[in-house]
């Protein structure tokens, strides 16, 4: 095990704690860095959604994880920084500035969020943010001389710097990956900050926080904004990975779908956006493997145990309308949130940390190290 | 005219008047105990100055100021911080965090910039940790610096709560009930530290209490409430022997 002897300030301040940390990150970054030349087209394609999906998972982060404001209306934020990205696009507007101002004005959009947000707290936030979510769904689907209503928009190849970036190749996977890093960096430089730590005391006591000269408004919409801007930023790479978007692709499921990003990666960590965000693009290949290979798997077992060929293929049949069942998907989700709320509160992140201590005190830990304590109610709270 | 100061100071919930027209005033460098049984409306003076609840009436002035308008968040600016009686830190962050969160009212770097992590923002970071360095050793928190707050025991945590408020270099700070909780040895480092605070660090203490033998040894004056009205004010055993206070404690 490994003990820091810390000798100067900046031992606490530093991104890196030591050397262990530059040596790990670094190869992580460059096995990342040669994977278009390894991986196959497909788990290129699921790797540049891991990226988008995890930078939404590091802006929903600094709102629910670090200021404790939940919200179920990402999806929406990352609607508006994709349509804001198509609807420039057509004025040929160059990348760059699309890029930024997608960012700029869902981050716009999330400060006006989170002015009515204030005054709300836990369940009733997750309501107004969801009714946002509606309200956006709806303007996209009607307001049809921006957004071109239902059909939907069609979001041209990129173009860089002169050249043409298609969807599919490595350098609009590295745009995707820079793009994370650069949000990873700029969030755990404010988390090191005073700004990260008001976020932090707001979370935890709004109260105290507001005693020691945090204005909590503020703050919150700040929080507000910062989450939403990025989930604009990640917008804009989004519509062109999918190269048309339309309003039934920013429902209320995908806004889910990101919660359940930072719920499984787990909350109070930037590893657990980026861990969720694998855990949820790796489920769908699951789901189609589930869809076109499962019936004929437990067929086959059923014939093989004895069934009769008929049988199995009534068993073949009934497996195969469960798997394509609508609302599977959903009913997966909320099964995996139940049971990592019951079981593992702290995520997939929490889960390494205890296996990493395992292997730190080998002969040593004992059961009990993660055991969870029963913590008393505060009985007497200032609201 | 005195450094600290309530005017008829009055805070009604419906017909409970938890405050009923309280004046008192601090003066600079004192330590000034509020007593009284439970419910007499001593914390509620406190969530008053610190603005978690407006006064139904009455005014409060600070340095000459009046602050009774002012929004929460800038009465820890003017240099006012306080305790819990039920400790509010922040309990999923670390030790040193907490402190630092205290440092909050002297931070001066903007958000674009703490993005960036500029040098500035290093350096701003640097000369908080050396403030709360020596708050550190002044309370004797140097084994728990890196720890989280959820594993720390009750009476730890009441000494982090005064140090976070130490950190932001208050003028005057405000206890309330410093000792609840801990036991005897604990109580007697509490009562150094109150009076070092004041000979020290020149701070101004405003202090609800239950403890007499802690109001005995730290306060230059005390004031007895009941029912949200002053009882009685002067020095401690003048206080305690007034007969409105003894019949409020034991009944008339």
């Amino acid at each position: 095990m490994r003990f820091l002897f810390k000798t100067d300030y900046e031992d606490d301040i530093r991104l890196f704690p030591h050397s262990g940390y530059v040596y790990s990150y670094g190869l992580l970054l460059a096995v990342l860095v040669i994977a278009p030349y390894v991986l196959s087209s497909y788990l290129m394609s699921q790797l540049v959604f891991v990226c988008i999906y995890a930078t939404v998972g590091v802006g929903l982060m600094i709102l629910t994880g670090f200021t404790g404001q939940a919200s179920l209306g990402h999806a929406a934020f990352l609607a508006i920084g994709a349509y804001t990205a198509a609807y420039l696009q057509q004025f040929n507007v160059p990348f760059p500035v699309y890029f930024l101002a997608a960012g700029l004005l869902t981050g716009v959009v999330g400060a006006l969020v989170g002015f009515p947000a204030l005054r709300l707290q836990g369940i009733y936030l997750v309501i107004a943010t969801i009714s946002f979510a509606f309200i956006v769904e709806e303007i996209m689907a009607r307001w049809e001389s921006v957004t071109n209503g239902n059909e939907g928009m069609r979001v041209k190849t990129m173009q860089l710097l002169g050249t043409t970036v298609s969807r599919d190749g490595p350098t609009f996977y590295y745009l995707c990956l820079a793009v994370l890093v650069l949000t990873i960096v700029g969030t755990l430089n404010l988390l090191r900050s005073p700004t990260g730590r008001a976020f932090v005391a707001i979370r935890d006591s709004e109260t105290a926080a507001r005693s020691m000269g945090i204005n909590v408004a503020l703050y919150k919409v700040k929080s507000f904004a910062i989450s939403a801007a990025i989930t604009g930023f990640a917008g804009v790479l989004f519509a062109h990975k999918l190269s048309f978007i339309s309003p039934e692709m920013f429902t209320l499921q995908l806004s889910i779908e990101f919660i359940i990003v930072i719920l499984i990666g787990g909350t109070f960590s930037l590893h657990g956006a980026v861990l969720g965000a694998i855990f949820l693009v790796m489920i769908d290949p699951f789901l189609t493997y589930l869809k076109d290979d499962m019936p004929g798997v437990i067929a086959g077992a059923a014939a093989t145990l004895g069934a009769g060929t008929e049988r199995a293929g009534h068993i073949q049949d009934a497996v195969a309308a469960f798997a394509s069942a609508n609302g599977l998907k959903g009913a997966i989700y909320g099964v995996i949130i139940v049971v990592f709320v019951l079981f593992e509160p702290l995520g997939l992140y929490g889960r390494w940390l205890k296996i990493k201590l395992f292997f730190q005190l080998f002969p040593l830990y004992k059961r009990a190290t993660f055991k969870r304590q029963k913590i008393y109610v505060k009985s007497e709270r200032n609201r | 005219m005195s450094y600290f100061r309530a005017e008829n100071l009055s805070l009604h919930f419906g017909g409970l008047k938890a405050v009923d027209a309280v004046s008192f005033a601090v003066e600079k460098g004192e330590i000034l105990s509020i007593i009284g049984p439970n419910g007499a409306g001593k914390s509620s003076i406190f969530n008053l100055i610190s603005r978690i609840y407006p006064p139904t009436s009455g005014k409060i002035f600070f340095e000459d100021q009046d602050i009774t308008q002012e929004p929460a968040y800038d009465i820890a600016k003017l240099g006012i911080a306080r305790t819990f009686q039920n400790i509010e830190l922040f309990e999923n962050a670390t030790v040193l965090s907490n402190l630092l969160v205290g440092r909050h009212r002297h931070s001066t770097t903007q958000l674009w910039q703490e993005l960036l992590f500029l040098p500035s923002v290093r350096a701003g970071e640097k000369a908080h940790r050396r403030r709360v360095e020596q708050v550190i050793e002044f309370l004797d928190l140097e084994p728990y610096r890196d720890k989280l707050i959820s594993g720390l025991p009750y009476g730890v945590r009441k000494v982090i709560e005064l140090a976070r408020a130490l950190c932001s270099e208050p003028k005057l700070i405000l206890l309330d009930e410093p000792s609840s909780g801990l036991n005897v040895e604990e109580t007697d480092d509490m009562s150094f530290w109150i009076r070092d605070m004041k000979s020290e660090l020149g701070i101004t203490v405003l202090m609800v209490e239950h403890d007499m033998t802690l109001v005995n040894r730290v306060s230059d004056r005390v004031i007895a409430l009941n029912y949200g009205r002053v009882l009685a004010m002067g020095s401690p055993s003048e206080v305690q022997h007034h007969p409105d206070v003894v019949a409020a404690y034991l009944g008339a």
